[in-house]
């Protein structure tokens, strides 16, 4: 229990900036250029962590409490969720809706920290960011109630279970196939990229979540972006679990399919970023709504 | 493999009513009616029958139609946006509640009972309905045209579940039939934009001598 614990605190530790650095990759290679070195994000963590603070007078302790939530909630989050084949470390009924709602904790005191410096740019980038996430939400929970159907159970640790792969062959494939597709789209709101927000850019009219952490520095802003890394790697890990779920008994080999799977998905990602330009801004709350209706026929496929 | 097929038919549907770029509406019911014409073939087999019905379906709605609407556009140069009466959000909510209702629907029908379970009749009903819902919430004369296909698609639908029953001369008259409307609606619209200078139909409610 505490091994497996250990064990999987130490892949999200560790692994989670080399899923930044494939994107970076992939898509300095799609641009025809060399691009940063693969370890690159952990160089940037480093080098924020030695830096100081800049705090503005005006902000209170809301302001580093953004940081310090953003770094802990994917922790515990990847607590509930089996990395591949390895089952969760904890899992008890409903924790599907302690799951999200993780994230949206997460996501509040980021916002309240962008609020609490008073720039009416950052409460822009704050409203936005809340926005697209209440409206990615519901996607989210309509497919883990699919999921939920197939499973017959409301832990996340047995929604990610072995039945994955008979479901596929089974008549549930197609709505596993929908699901994914949600799912693929809710990671990318989630994680700020291309399609809906560009990680790249400091500009007014096409940030939102770079926006909310401009006033960050040092170690504060290292936390955001060693945290966002590390949600990544988690709604990467449902997104892999669903999308491969092969389970060969293996401690090593399950987890080196995990793995696998997280590096195919950050090089898919970078394809995405590369190939696709940022939607308009009224379109994206258009694209979620589409998806949350994906994820609903879904689920009418499955109930049927 | 015939359900995939339906699958990616019902969901062509909601890309159709969520999409505002009327060339990607065009190409998106084009490749639902190629779409279509796999289906014979995977419903019932390799025969005669069905290979004509797919390759007529091929010919007329993957290919031909669609060429000569994208023709349509080019030549009276309409803007490429649809311009819809209701918001694309509630169109799609619009869509998916049709498509649900569809399903529950034909879960009350009398059917034979091969075809209780397929998605067969679910789906001919959401492709119909949606194709109704194109056709009364577009501002556009050849967003109408495309909702008429639509609605063509999905009895295209029904016609293979019967296919064996029904004989090639209805499905070629339906085709035929379509055909036709869309000639006269190339026409008409070359007449609106000549005398209207815009394709939209809004104006056509107010008629004078």
């Amino acid at each position: 229990m505490i091994g497996r614990i250990l064990l999987q605190l130490a892949i999200l530790l560790l692994f989670a900036p080399l899923l930044l650095g494939v994107i970076t990759k992939t898509k300095a290679l799609f641009a025809g250029r060399v691009g940063p070195p693969l370890l690159q994000p952990y160089f940037d963590l480093f080098r924020l962590w030695r830096k100081g603070f800049v705090i503005s007078r005006t902000t209170t302790w809301v302001f580093l409490a953004g940081p310090v939530v953003g770094l802990v909630v994917p922790l515990l989050a990847a607590m509930l969720i089996p990395f591949g084949g390895l089952g969760a470390p904890i899992s008890f009924s409903g924790d599907l809706i302690l799951f999200v709602y993780l994230f949206g904790l997460a996501r509040f005191f980021t916002a309240a920290a962008a609020l609490d410096t008073g720039s009416s740019f950052e409460g822009m980038g704050a409203a936005r960011e809340v926005t697209f996430a209440c409206l990615a939400e519901p996607t989210v929970l309509f497919a883990l109630l699919v999921l939920a159907r197939g499973a017959g159970s409301l832990a996340l640790g047995d929604l990610l279970g072995p039945q994955l792969a008979a479901q596929w062959h089974g008549n549930g494939g197609a709505s596993l196939g929908l699901i994914l597709v949600c799912l693929f789209v809710v990671l990318l709101v989630e994680n700020s990229r291309i399609p809906f927000d560009d990680p790249n850019t400091h500009l007014e009219l096409t940030m939102i979540h770079e926006v909310m952490v401009l006033d960050h520095s040092g170690p504060a802003f290292g936390m955001i972006l060693y945290g966002a890394a590390m949600k990544l790697l988690v709604l990467g890990a449902l997104l892999v679990r669903v999308a491969l779920p092969v389970q060969t008994g293996s401690l090593l080999l399950d987890l080196l399919v995990f793995l696998a799977g997280l590096l195919g998905l950050a090089v898919l990602i970078g394809v995405v970023e590369s190939t696709m330009a940022r939607l308009k801004l009224p379109r994206v709350p258009q694209v979620l709504v589409g998806t949350t209706l994906l994820s609903i026929f879904a689920l009418v496929l499955v109930l049927r | 493999m015939s359900n995939l097929l339906l699958l990616i038919v019902i969901l062509i549907n909601f890309f159709t009513l969520g999409s505002a770029r009327l060339v990607a509406c065009i190409r998106a019911v084009a490749f639902q009616g190629a779409l279509l014409a796999l289906l014979p073939l995977a419903a019932h087999g390799l025969s005669g029958h069905a290979l004509l019905l797919g390759a007529g379906a091929l010919a007329f709605k993957g290919i031909f139609i669609p060429w000569l609407l994208l023709r349509a556009i080019r030549e009276v140069r309409i803007r490429r946006e649809v311009e819809p009466f209701i918001g694309f959000v509630p169109t799609l909510v619009i869509g998916a509640l049709v498509t649900a209702g569809a399903f529950i629907f034909s879960g009350f029908l009398p059917l034979a009972p091969e075809h209780q379970d397929g998605l067969f009749v679910p789906t001919a009903l959401a492709t119909m309905a949606s194709g109704f819902l194109l056709l009364i919430t577009r501002r556009k004369a050849i967003t109408q045209v495309l909702g008429y296909l639509m609605l063509e698609n999905g009895i295209f639908v029904f016609a293979v579940l019967l296919s064996t029953a029904i004989p090639l001369m209805v499905e070629a008259g339906i085709l035929l039939d379509l055909l036709v409307g869309v000639f006269v609606m190339g026409i008409v619209l070359n007449q609106i934009s000549r005398e209207f200078s815009t394709l939209n139909t809004e104006r056509l409610t107010a008629l004078k001598e």
